[in-house]
């Protein structure tokens, strides 16, 4: 699904440019369940955007699925990012002037799809995330946890291959963050490849493989039983 | 643009209504101000092509005057006349059009048909004197070189002499009294040059000048010069003027000796007067209107700026840059030109109602805004809007989604 072979990547800084992502070499298989930890400044947020399609890298190579990420147009990535990733971040970024439906419908409204077909894939995929009675309302009608299931479901709703969430429950309570990742975890299940940002341990342990950053190399990458 | 864009257009200015509102007053606020100009720039042409229009504009009108510049053993203070050989010697010369003399009866003579009377200035004239002064006739005809030639006793009358001594009855064929001699009215004419140039009597200038003592002598020579150029009207103004310097034996740079009219030059510089107006009213009004624009663009960077997470999340799920150009020019056209088309059509509007309640003024005369002119403006907002989306389009384009999305 994920491969990446000598990945560099740095900012441009006043003084020197960061070195955030040194030769990182990475391979992530179709259906992993896979947590990336590190501290602030690891350079798990730039590994995200640049898996994400949201980050261009300057070295090394990243193909996803079978296709090679190399000087791609914004046009290209935007369609790439469209396709195969779906997103799910911290604070959620759901439109709030629009419903649940609407906002779990938009990425179809990018990939081309009618009107009709898009309010019905994005009702099916509320029904999924067990919000279907909520599909009417506005996000701030929803509490946290519900708004996180309405952004899961929109990260799904174009069926991508690989589904990214950066820190899913990190402005969430304890027990919703146990329901978010048990959703996710069902995600999996269903064949989806995830893969979460996260500082969290608890979260951390619930996934089936957990890669340890560290000053922009892998420090540590171990398959565990989840817990 | 799909259905789905012109919903998202309508719920996003519906939840901003205030700003829409304002920005969209500042467009039609300056176009209605462009369309007010450009009526009252038309009123004013309009009014001053009005005053042009009953003498013939390419005409040139020649009075005598007295010597200013001594001149072969003659003194200054020298009073010049014309007489019949100058007209003959003018219309010989190429390029001279219709040409008349006029021959003015000072006496205060009274006018009369049978025991109505009634008090009108009197001039003589040649027949080229009809196209000089525009007069149209009525009914009967105007006076014609025969008239001349026999030095025959007939008149043509303004329709308000007309109207004061035959009241209704018609006056062709009648016999008129003028100074004790009696004219047999052969035609009456209208001239739209004002009250008083149909309180006119025409008569032949060979009659006056027998009849009242002036020999052969014209008071004032007029004629026209086809189509020339200003230019060519001057270099034909300086050969009469030496033509008649060489008659009259007076400096022909002697501006006082003789007194010209170019009715050509000053149509001309009038024109000319009004281009700049013109030119000056469209930079004055388009200024305005970009006023408007830049309001809009100022609204939608405001806007674009306040959207940015909004806009990286469209990005992040896979709007591409083009299609956020699209959906802020979209609005940026729509603001304007609505607003802009109101504007137009409240400026027009106003314009009808100004134009129908004015009453007949010295300055001001028909405003009114022509269909060129409205396409041009419909054209120029269309372009603005573009133009005022253009920026924060672009800016909404660059929007980098990690920083748009980035938490806290």
């Amino acid at each position: 699904m994920i491969r990446l072979e000598k990945l560099n990547k740095s900012y441009p800084m006043a003084d020197a440019p960061v070195h955030v992502l040194r030769d990182l070499d990475l391979f992530v298989a179709e259906g992993e369940y896979a947590a990336i930890m590190g501290s602030s400044g690891s350079g798990k947020s730039t590994l995200l955007n640049v898996l994400g399609l949201l980050d261009r890298y300057d070295s090394g190579s990243y193909t996803l699925g079978d296709t090679l990420i190399r000087d791609v147009s914004e046009r290209e990535a935007a369609r790439l990012r469209n396709q195969y990733i779906g997103f799910v971040f911290q604070s959620f970024h759901l439109l709030p002037f629009k419903t649940a439906t609407e906002n779990v419908a938009l990425p179809l409204y990018y990939a081309g799809v009618p009107r009709r077909r898009r309010n019905e894939l994005a009702l099916q995929m509320l029904e999924r995330v067990g919000l279907r009675e909520r599909a009417d309302h506005l996000p701030n009608q929803l509490s946290g946890g519900q708004k996180q299931r309405v952004a899961i479901a929109r990260a799904l709703v174009t069926k991508p291959r690989l589904v990214l969430a950066d820190e899913p429950t990190g402005a969430l309570d304890s027990q919703t963050s146990n329901d978010i990742m048990d959703l996710l975890a069902s995600v999996n299940a269903d064949g989806m490849t995830v893969l979460v940002v996260t500082h969290e341990h608890d979260v951390a342990a619930k996934m089936r493989r957990v890669i340890h950053l560290v000053d922009g190399r892998i420090a540590s990458d171990r398959i565990q039983v989840p817990s | 643009m799909s259905l789905d864009a012109w919903q998202e257009l309508f719920e996003r200015l519906d939840r901003s209504r205030l700003r829409t509102g304002l920005t969209m007053f500042s467009v039609a606020w300056g176009i209605l101000m462009l369309v007010m100009l450009l009526a009252a720039g038309r009123g004013l042409e309009n009014n001053v092509r009005w005053q042009f229009r009953d003498d013939a504009i390419n005409s040139i009108w020649l009075w005598p005057g007295r010597t200013a510049v001594p001149w072969e053993g003659h003194p200054v203070g020298r009073a010049l006349s014309f007489d019949n050989d100058d007209i003959d010697a003018i219309r010989a010369m190429p390029d001279v059009g219709a040409l008349t003399g006029r021959f003015r009866i000072w006496d205060d003579f009274a006018i009369s048909w049978g025991d109505r009377r009634g008090d009108f200035s009197v001039r003589a004239v040649h027949p080229d004197h009809q196209v000089l002064e525009g007069t149209v006739i009525t009914s009967g005809r105007y006076i014609d070189d025969l008239d001349l030639a026999e030095k025959r006793k007939v008149a043509v009358i303004g329709d308000e002499v007309s109207s004061q001594l035959f009241r209704g009855e018609d006056p062709i064929g009648e016999r008129i009294a003028i100074g004790g001699i009696t004219y047999t009215v052969v035609g009456v004419f209208f001239d739209d040059g004002g009250p008083g140039e149909t309180e006119l009597i025409y008569v032949p200038i060979t009659t006056a000048q027998l009849a009242y003592g002036g020999g052969r002598r014209v008071h004032q020579i007029m004629f026209t010069v086809g189509d020339m150029t200003v230019a060519q009207s001057e270099a034909l103004t300086d050969q009469v003027r030496g033509q008649l310097a060489r008659a009259h034996d007076f400096d022909p740079d002697d501006a006082r000796a003789l007194r010209v009219r170019n009715n050509l030059e000053q149509f001309q510089q009038v024109n000319q007067m009004f281009e700049w107006i013109g030119a000056f009213v469209w930079v004055v009004g388009v200024g305005t209107v970009l006023a408007g624009a830049v309001g809009v663009s100022n609204i939608l960077l405001v806007s674009v700026k306040e959207r940015t997470a909004e806009l990286g999340l469209r990005k992040a799920i896979g709007a591409t840059p083009g299609s956020l150009v699209a959906m802020v020019l979209q609005e940026a056209v729509v603001l304007t030109s609505v607003a802009g088309y109101a504007g137009l059509v409240l400026g027009v509007a106003l314009v009808e109602i100004v134009a129908a309640s004015l009453p007949e003024n010295e300055y001001v005369r028909d405003p009114s805004v022509d269909l060129g002119v409205l396409g041009a403006a419909v054209v120029l907002l269309v372009v603005l809007g573009t133009l005022a989306g253009l920026v924060p389009a672009l800016r909404a384009a660059s929007i980098d989604p990690i920083n748009a999305l980035r938490d806290g």
